[in-house]
């Protein structure tokens, strides 16, 4: 009902005339130029309502599926308190998901609607979960590289245009934040660990760095949504220039670990004070993004299954709210 | 139906070497079930039960910890939490049978978790009284996170129960297999009845019917019929198991077996 308000909201506004309809959109651009929120009331573009809807669905799909890799070693949690707090990582993780896909809610999607396209595959997630967790120390490398990543592209967030957008990157930054720290922590406690627990470590940076940098996404160049979205503040950093940020960042991390960047090119560039990094292979991002990574079958399928064979309780809850409604009725 | 607790016999200190064996008991019990929930996390019917069966889990990891490091203090061979957790056999568990039994569909995690609230519920209120201080701090904090896990399994109990033919089918078919679990719940042995003579535990023979009283009021709102009583009995307390905890545990314990000595 409420979304339908909206989009009837949203046609009365545009109005009959163009001059009319310029005019509602010069006076949207000038409350963002002026850094004003734009509220769910307020009349906006369809086109900014559209990439909205994908930016903030796909971002919930990526916190729901990312629940997967790491809850992966929940039940092999090397001590209580790595348990416990993986536990509350991934909890927190459905936790986003769900302000998330609320807060798309307020642009006119319901969550189920979301939910059918991540499980018939037309929604994206982040490709970075299409990757295995081998061994304990990917819990460790996700936290701390992944989570990294994920806080460099979410701070911006948080002055989005958009009021109910912006409002929860607040609060999931801060969890997110936290994350990274724990799994910074892991990585520290393998890398003055045993050998083999040191070799973990550095197995789990290997295969992560590069997908951590691909989480940026395609270089400037080739990003289609780039201008219109910092236009409208939606954006507010290119994707090199945080991806340039995640690796000026990193690296002294690394270093602090003793541990090895698997980027042969890397350096210091003294001149631009920035660290120089190697071609990354655009080829399996697009890969991993086609559904040809390692894990995508087995994550959306995870998923599926889920959602399948959850049904009959879902529609239990349903049936028995219905019967309590209907004795609620008799007995007045 | 008893049997004879060995380190009970002959111990130096009978009242503390059934304490020992009762708060590991407690806190096998917790490990077990909130490993049994961490298999959930992703892959609920929806979020929110992602979400709720996550903070469960959580609770219950987290009792599990705050007793079996009593456990290893009590036993006094430095053993800590994770010692405990990761480095003891099978027959050296001491938890309900019930709580490692699969999860199955969630109407069955569902009722197991019904059946070990109601129980845990009554076990630490009356555990909040005990002559033991340590314990009766543990129940006191446990006792609020059990509240509402009962609240929980009850809520979807008579919801599934009462909801469409299918779920009724399944969650009666859940609680009719899960049903000779918990005799041991509310069978005393000589450890129970040792420490229920010190005021340290409740007598379940006391406790016993406040369960059965609970859990038949879910039954009953939930459309359930209550199965009936079975001869024969698990005693997963006293460390006979079925043969589902052994592959639970080389799960759990694969990192620490693996790496000796590593500290994570």
């Amino acid at each position: 009902m409420y979304t339908q308000g909206l989009d009837s909201l949203g046609k009365d506004c545009l109005g009959d005339s163009a001059a009319e309809s310029a005019a509602l959109e010069a006076r949207f651009q000038a409350k963002i130029d002026a850094e004003e929120k734009i509220e769910p009331k307020d009349w906006m573009p369809e086109a900014y309502r559209r990439t909205l809807i994908r930016q903030i669905s796909q971002h919930a799909h990526s916190e729901v599926i990312g629940m997967l890799p790491e809850g992966n070693w929940i039940t092999r949690a090397p001590t209580l308190r790595r348990k416990a707090v993986l536990i509350a990582k991934v909890q927190d993780e459905g936790g986003h998901g769900m302000y998330l896909y609320s807060a798309a809610e307020t642009l006119g999607i319901s969550r189920d609607q979301m939910m059918q396209q991540l499980l018939s595959g037309a929604a994206k997630y982040s490709s970075i979960f299409n990757y295995p967790t081998l061994t304990w120390a990917d819990v460790g490398a996700i936290g701390w590289l992944v989570d990294g990543a994920a806080i460099m592209n979410q701070i911006p967030l948080c002055r989005c245009s958009y009021g109910p957008y912006a409002r929860a990157m607040v609060r999931i930054c801060r969890e997110e934040s936290f994350h990274q720290r724990q799994g910074f922590e892991i990585m520290l406690t393998l890398a003055r660990g045993t050998p083999e627990q040191k070799r973990m470590a550095q197995d789990a940076l290997d295969r992560w760095w590069w997908p951590a940098l691909m989480m940026f996404g395609p270089p400037d160049a080739q990003s289609k949504h780039t201008a219109q979205s910092m236009r409208w503040k939606i954006k507010r950093f290119t994707n090199d220039e945080l991806r340039q940020k995640f690796v000026d960042v990193t690296v002294p991390q690394a270093e602090y670990l003793g541990l090895k960047i698997p980027d042969p090119e890397l350096r210091w560039d003294e001149e631009t004070q920035h660290y120089r990094f190697g071609p990354i292979d655009w080829g399996e991002f697009e890969r991993v993004l086609a559904g040809h990574g390692p894990c995508n079958r087995e994550r959306l399928e995870a998923r599926r299954r889920a959602w399948e064979e959850g049904a009959w309780v879902r529609e239990a809850a349903i049936a028995h709210a219905g019967k309590r409604g209907q004795r609620g009725v008799q007995a007045a | 139906m008893t049997r004879t607790a060995a380190t009970v016999e002959g111990a130096a200190d009978p009242v503390r070497a059934a304490l020992l064996r009762y708060v590991l008991r407690l806190g096998d019990t917790s490990l077990v079930l909130g490993q049994r929930l961490g298999e959930w996390i992703g892959h609920a019917p929806a979020l929110e039960e992602d979400l709720g069966l996550a903070n469960i889990a959580l609770d219950l990891i987290g009792q599990a910890r705050l007793l079996l490091t009593y456990a290893g203090e009590i036993e006094g061979r430095g053993r800590d939490e994770d010692a405990l957790a990761f480095l003891r056999d099978g027959s050296d568990f001491f938890n309900l049978t019930l709580v490692e039994q699969p999860n199955g569909d969630f109407g069955r995690t569902i009722v197991r978790q019904l059946l070990v609230d109601a129980w845990q519920l009554e076990v630490y209120e009356a555990l909040c009284a005990s002559t033991d201080r340590r314990l009766a701090e543990i129940a006191a904090k446990a006792v609020k996170e059990t509240r509402y896990h009962l609240r929980y399994s009850a809520g979807w109990t008579v919801r599934l129960g009462d909801g469409t033919e299918e779920s009724h089918r399944r969650v009666q078919t859940a609680l009719d297999e899960l049903w000779p679990f918990t005799v041991e719940l509310v069978t005393a042995d000589e450890i129970d009845a040792l420490l229920a003579s010190r005021g340290i535990a409740p007598p379940l023979e006391e406790l016993a019917p406040r369960w059965n009283a609970r859990i038949d009021e879910v039954l009953r709102e939930a459309t359930l019929q209550r199965p009936a009583d079975v001869p024969y009995a698990w005693f997963g307390k006293q460390g006979v198991h079925s043969e589902h905890l052994g592959y639970l545990l080389a799960e759990m314990q694969f990192l620490q077996r693996a790496y000796p000595g590593a500290r994570w």
